[in-house]
C-alpha cells in the first residue's frame, strides 16, 4: 500500500489524512474509508456471527460508530485495526443476541482439546482445489469454519485471512500474545482436519 | 523431537519465525516423520485455500446499498 512521505523520515499512513479530514466533517473523506474496508468488515462479521443479515448490520454499525469516535481514534494504531476492534466487538454483539440464553464471548470453548492433535493423517491430493467447482468450494469453507468454536474462528479470520500480526490481533481482541498463538494453532489444526475429508487422496479414503 | 514438540512449533514454522537452530531440529523431525510433513504441508495448504477464496462476497449491489445508507446516517449524526 502507497504511503505518503512526510518532510522527516516518518512515514504516514494515507488513512490518517483521510481521517483528519473526515474529522474535520468531510463526508467523502471519510466515504473513501468505507470503500477501502467494508469488504473485510463484511467478511469478520460473517465469519463471527455466520449470519448473513447480521454481517450487513454490523457493516452500517460499526462505520457509524468509527464516525461518531473519529476523535478517540489516537493514530498510533492503524484505523484499520481499529476499526476492525469495532467491527469485532459488535459482531460478537450480535451473535449474543442471537443466541439469547447461550454464553458467547471470545473465551468460549477455549478448554477443548479437539484438534490439537492431529488424527487424520491421510496426505491430499497434489491439487485438490481442481476438485471442486467455485461454489461448491466455497460451500465447504463455509461449512468448515463455521464448526469452529467462535473464539477460534475470530483469532483464524483476523490472523491469517485478514493478515493481522499476532500483536494487533491480541491487542483487537484483548487477549494475550500466547492466548491467541494457542488459539490460532488449534483453529488452523482444527480446520485442517475437516477439509481432510474433502481434499484427502482417494486411494487412502475410508478409515482413519 | 517428538510429534508434540514439532506440532508445538508448527506455527512458528509456517509463519517464518522460527531460530536457526530450531529450524535445523524440526527439519530434522521432518526427515523421519510423514505424518509430520503431512501435517505441515496441509495445514499450509488450508491457510493457503482460505486466503484465496472469497467465502463471504459482498456484492456490488448490496456494497452500494449500504455505503449510501452509512454515509446518510453520518450527515445526519
Amino acid at each position: 500500500m502507497s504511503t505518503i512521505q512526510t518532510s522527516g523520515t516518518e512515514e504516514v499512513h494515507p488513512d490518517v489524512a483521510l481521517v483528519e479530514r473526515a474529522r474535520g466533517g468531510d463526508v467523502s473523506a471519510f466515504e473513501k474509508l468505507v470503500r477501502q474496508y467494508d469488504r473485510q468488515v463484511f467478511r469478520i462479521a460473517n465469519h463471527i456471527t455466520q449470519n448473513r443479515e447480521d454481517a450487513e448490520d454490523v457493516v452500517q454499525d460499526a462505520f457509524l460508530k468509527a464516525y461518531q469516535k473519529l476523535d478517540q481514534f489516537q493514530g498510533n494504531s492503524k484505523f484499520y485495526t481499529w476499526l476492525v476492534r469495532i467491527a469485532v466487538n459488535e459482531s460478537l454483539m450480535r451473535l449474543r443476541k442471537r443466541r439469547t440464553g447461550r454464553m458467547v464471548s471470545i473465551d468460549e470453548d477455549v478448554q477443548t482439546d479437539e484438534g490439537s492433535m492431529p488424527r487424520d493423517l491421510a496426505d491430499w491430493s497434489p491439487d485438490p482445489e481442481s476438485q471442486y467447482g467455485q461454489s461448491e468450494m466455497a460451500d465447504i469453507l463455509r461449512k468448515t469454519v463455521q464448526g469452529l468454536p467462535p473464539g477460534f474462528r475470530v483469532v483464524f479470520v483476523l490472523r491469517d485471512v485478514e493478515g493481522l500480526s499476532t500483536e494487533e490481533t491480541a491487542e483487537t481482541l484483548g487477549l494475550s500474545i500466547p492466548a491467541v498463538k494457542s488459539r490460532l494453532l488449534r483453529a488452523r489444526l482444527q480446520l485442517r482436519e475437516r477439509l481432510s475429508k474433502y481434499f484427502r487422496k482417494n486411494k487412502n479414503g475410508g478409515g482413519k | 523431537m517428538t510429534c508434540t514438540e514439532f506440532l508445538a512449533q508448527l506455527d512458528e514454522l509456517i509463519d517464518n519465525e522460527v531460530s536457526v537452530p530450531l529450524r535445523a531440529d524440526l527439519e530434522e523431525h521432518l526427515r523421519e516423520c510423514e505424518h509430520c510433513v503431512i501435517t505441515l504441508n496441509t495445514t499450509r495448504k488450508t491457510i493457503e485455500i482460505y486466503r484465496s477464496h472469497e467465502i463471504y462476497e459482498l456484492p456490488e449491489d448490496l456494497r452500494d446499498r449500504l455505503e449510501k445508507a452509512i454515509l446518510a446516517k453520518c450527515r445526519n449524526c
